[in-house]
């Protein structure tokens, strides 16, 4: 059975429900070479935006509130980042009743082209991007394989995980760890960690799904 | 962690609330979305200024909002970016029709918010303008990172744009004045002691009892250099060197100097240092015009200094002189 609404609704609660569970490793791993609000900021806006979400809301809808929830409630630099990354990726639904995994593909590609578009990161900048994109081609490759959308998203998950863990030698290019040069080596990022979280939560809520 | 606070989530709102109590002729205090505004308006045909960024840096900048200043401030959370909502409340509370230039210190959260703020204003019809303030010498290398860093430069900048709004400079001109005052301004601090983010608790960076940062941000970002504290002249010339070095400033320039406490350092210890800073000015050729003197751009308790130096036309420093009035700075009016 392909996703509809409620499936987008399931996702993003997991993933609020994730990032409030890691609240505190997030922000560790943000004090090593951020400045230690990641945990604390994206548990906010999530709280707020699984507020927001009303459950008779389309799917595109429901990308948009999450969008505005994030933006106005996240600060720092995940909130618009985070908030472009739905509200980019919410457009696409616009014209599904439902999405298989093609779908989902390019749900993820436009966030990640919003993503890239608002913060200018390329990949090893050490960002959000280096979990993002691995996940994207997973998805893209899955949709060209006909995989069906429970296999393709665990796929776009472990990439995103693997994604994550690569960022812990780079130095960092952007945002404030890249002020510290070298000394931002061995430290994996806490923006691609909450990314992993956003791609780990929808294997997780969608784990039936065709 | 000893503050002396309620409970860490409510700083920043109560705090507001203190100001608003405070100076109610100068400025308002507006929630959800939240802003400082100036109490009297804008009045029509006058560019709007509003800058905005973490909060934990008072004065900066609610302070700076009220007459011959900022129009308006946007304060996020302690140390993290305001929200494009309150951005886009606030550009509209202050534009009389001549478009609002928006002052935006150069952190990577402040210029993605500011920039998304901007795309929904102009799709109401506002003209708006940004100008990315980056004045600290102490990031070395802007290719590789976020780049430089918008710190003391902001508040001469602010004062100037305020004073340059209010004579009715244009918003074309009024942004070609604020990029040309970021493009003659350097700054570089130094930090005796970390700071603790409220809702954090633990402090941002450990430095020991020994140690000083030389460079650092007004966040705690790390700076060029750790090591053990110096008598104060030695720390001066430290800051002034890459200061006077990286502009750079030539014999005979007129300048604004600015000596910044970053918080915990008591105004003795400011002006022994502003007097080493003023003679090294004067060492290098430099007319020191005008100055500025105490905390303006702090980070929360820390111990610590800033120096920030302007190069200086006649039109600058007229600007400079014009009145202001505002909570946190204020002549001839």
């Amino acid at each position: 059975m392909p996703l509809t609404a409620p499936d987008l609704h399931a996702w993003i609660r997991a993933f609020a429900d994730r990032v409030a569970e890691e609240r505190a490793y997030l922000t560790k791993l943000d004090s090593a070479i951020g400045d230690g609000d990641h945990g604390q900021n994206m548990n906010r806006g999530l709280s707020h935006a699984v507020d927001q979400i009303d459950d008779d809301a389309s799917m595109s809808d429901t990308m948009r509130t999450v969008a505005m929830a994030l933006i106005s409630k996240t600060g720092g630099a995940s909130g618009p980042l985070y908030g472009t990354l739905f509200m980019d990726a919410g457009k696409t639904t616009a014209e599904h009743e439902e999405l298989g995994t093609p779908e989902v593909a390019a749900l993820f590609r436009a966030g990640l082209d919003g993503v890239q578009r608002r913060g200018k990161a390329e990949p090893n900048d050490k960002t959000m991007v280096d979990a993002l994109l691995p996940a994207v081609e997973a998805l893209e490759a899955a949709a060209d394989n006909g995989t069906p959308l429970s296999e393709a998203i665990q796929q776009a998950a472990d990439a995103a995980k693997k994604g994550m863990e690569a960022t812990t030698p780079l130095e960092a290019r952007k945002g404030r760890a890249s002020y510290l040069g070298e000394r931002s080596k061995g430290h994996q990022d806490p923006g691609a960690t909450s990314t992993y979280y956003l791609l780990d939560a929808a294997a997780t809520a969608w784990s039936d799904r065709a | 962690m000893k503050k002396l606070i309620n409970t860490p989530e409510d700083v920043v709102r109560e705090s507001l609330q203190g100001m608003a109590a405070a100076h109610p002729d100068l400025l308002t205090v507006h929630f959800d979305p939240t802003y400082v505004v100036r109490a009297d308006g804008v009045p029509d045909g006058k560019v709007g200024l509003l800058s905005g960024g973490g909060s934990g840096h008072e004065p900066m900048h609610n302070g700076f909002v009220g007459r011959g200043m900022l129009d308006a401030a946007c304060p996020g959370e302690v140390f993290t970016s305001p929200t494009p909502d309150q951005m886009q409340a606030a550009t509209e509370a202050i534009d009389a029709g001549a478009g609002v230039l928006h002052i935006v210190k150069n952190y990577t959260g402040d210029v993605m918010n500011f920039e998304m703020a901007e795309e929904m204003a102009e799709s109401e019809g506002i003209d708006v303008r940004s100008v990315v303030i980056d004045d600290d010498v102490a990031v070395e290398d802007s290719t590789y990172t976020a780049g430089r860093r918008g710190v003391g430069g902001t508040v001469l900048i602010e004062k100037i744009c305020g004073a340059a709004a209010d004579k009715g400079y244009s918003l074309d001109d009024l942004e070609a004045l604020c990029a040309r005052c970021n493009d003659n301004v350097r700054s570089m601090g130094m930090a005796l002691t970390s700071c603790t983010v409220p809702t954090a608790g633990e402090p941002t960076f450990d430095l020991g009892e020994d140690e000083m940062e030389i460079g650092i941000g007004i966040h705690g970002e790390p700076g060029r250099k750790r090591m053990e504290v110096e008598p104060a002249d030695q720390v001066v010339e430290r800051l002034m060197t890459p200061i006077v070095e990286d502009l750079p400033f030539k014999e005979g320039d007129d300048v604004i100097l600015f000596v910044n406490s970053m918080g915990g350092t008591p105004l003795i210890e400011v002006y022994l240092a502003y007097r080493k800073a003023a003679e090294l000015a004067e060492q290098h050729g430099l007319r020191v015009v005008r100055n500025l003197v105490g905390p303006y751009i702090t980070s929360l308790e820390m111990a610590g200094l800033s120096i920030t130096m302007m190069r200086a036309d006649d039109d600058i420093v007229d600007l400079w002189d014009a009145p202001v009035h505002t909570p946190g700075m204020r002549w001839g009016a």
